[in-house]
């Protein structure tokens, strides 16, 4: 799987229509942003927001931040066009919207490739990401994110998924429990990354951060974006806590001791430990560094 | 000499082109209304011209209002108009030098 090492707390989405938004996103230092060909753009400007894609990604230097592109769905006849202008400006991924089966994953995959042949780019290089919008698309969680070597991460989008559930949004996000819970272990189960959808509500600070905790303790990697201003606190969420950071650090460094001691349990900062410990620590601390909020030694 | 209809593309928004081809026998004519003109204007009617001959534009009348895009931008919508005044959308020439 594609996950690389590359952090992806925040992906904020760019309507690559506008060239106000396009130009020079990256001094909101996301960790990722999606430029989206798909719902944002207007049916009549899919070849200027595909032109303009491309003119950006072959010169805009955006300064280190990961660059995916929201192709249309597999089914319009406008995807074989969004692949080939985002392969050939080199974008680092595709996500796919809407996709429901493996075999979907698949067919995108078969495209990126025949593109990287045409534009000389290395086969295999294109991560690609895949948004789960619908029940079906929760149920094949698994396949879905195992169907190619590609695959980075899957992303849940609760507007179409909302919809099909016949379910009401709501603020505490309840009706999004069972997805978000499937598709989570399914990406863990797959070895790749799971994305949180957008919070709509640009102006609730306080709801967007409750959620926010809320999806990093279940264990989400990151959190799709559309505004600036979302992406530090998006940030400040997923960032490990000085205190974290510190207790991972006692972790590491009680757990080398105690094999030097040949003990396999011990107390750290008032907690008993074991082995068991040191994956959550190691995490801890490369993310922290990833973040450069950590520069010692015990990553 | 290429067929070419009236096209348009991009908008007057900030950081936007608004470019505007026209067919025009007589070679390439270019008119520019840009927010940056004092500063910018010849270098952005170079570009316009590089672009359109990149494309193999050359007999036609460029309209292009600027509110202060970059080069990029304003590549991209002189791009978009032409291909819309070829009528083509699909199978464009990416990664081919003309479009560097």
């Amino acid at each position: 799987m594609a996950v690389t090492n590359h952090i992806r707390r925040s992906m904020i989405f760019l309507n690559t229509q506008r060239a106000a938004l396009v130009k020079e996103a990256f001094v909101y230092h996301p960790d990722c942003v999606i430029f989206d060909l798909e719902d944002a753009v207007a049916e009549g400007e899919k070849d200027s927001a595909r032109i303009q894609l491309y003119q950006t990604l072959k010169n805009v230097d955006y300064q280190g931040v990961e660059r995916w592109v929201r192709v249309n769905a597999l089914d319009s006849d406008l995807i074989n066009e969004d692949i080939r202008a985002a392969v050939a400006g080199g974008a680092e991924g595709i996500r796919l919207p809407k996709t429901e089966t493996a075999a979907e994953v698949q067919a995108a995959a078969d495209k990126i490739a025949a593109a990287e042949t045409e534009f000389n780019r290395p086969v295999g290089k294109t991560m690609m990401m895949a948004a789960l919008e619908s029940p079906l698309g929760i149920m094949n969680a698994y396949e879905i994110a195992t169907a190619s070597d590609r695959m980075m991460g899957i992303a849940l989008s609760a507007g179409d998924y909302t919809r099909t559930m016949h379910a009401k949004r709501t603020v505490a996000g309840t009706e999004l429990f069972g997805a978000r819970s499937q598709m989570l272990i399914a990406a863990r189960a797959a070895g790749v990354m799971a994305f949180a959808t957008v919070y709509t509500d640009t102006d609730n600070e306080a709801g967007f951060v409750d959620e926010l905790r809320l999806i990093k303790d279940m264990g989400f990697d990151g959190k799709s974006c559309i505004n600036p201003k979302q992406i530090g606190v998006t940030h400040a969420v997923f960032n490990p806590s000085a205190a974290e950071i510190k207790h991972a650090e006692h972790v590491m460094q009680a757990v080398a001791d105690s094999k030097a001691n040949g003990v396999g349990v011990l107390t750290v900062d008032g907690k008993m430990v074991d082995i068991a410990w040191v994956e959550g620590a190691q995490r801890t601390l490369k993310l922290a560094q990833a973040a450069g909020i950590y520069k010692g030694a015990l990553v | 000499m290429q067929t070419i209809k009236q096209a348009v593309a991009g908008t007057v928004e900030s950081s936007d082109a608004q470019v505007m081809i026209l067919p025009q026998a007589g070679g390439l004519k270019i008119t520019l209304d840009s927010s940056v003109y004092d500063q910018y204007g010849q270098h952005i009617i170079a570009l316009i011209i590089e672009t359109a001959q990149a494309l193999g534009l050359d007999d036609a009348l460029i309209k292009v209002v600027d509110k202060g895009a970059l080069d990029c931008t304003i590549k991209a919508r002189v791009e978009t108009a032409y291909y819309r005044a070829i009528g083509q959308t699909t199978n464009l020439p990416w990664g081919c030098s003309k479009w560097q």
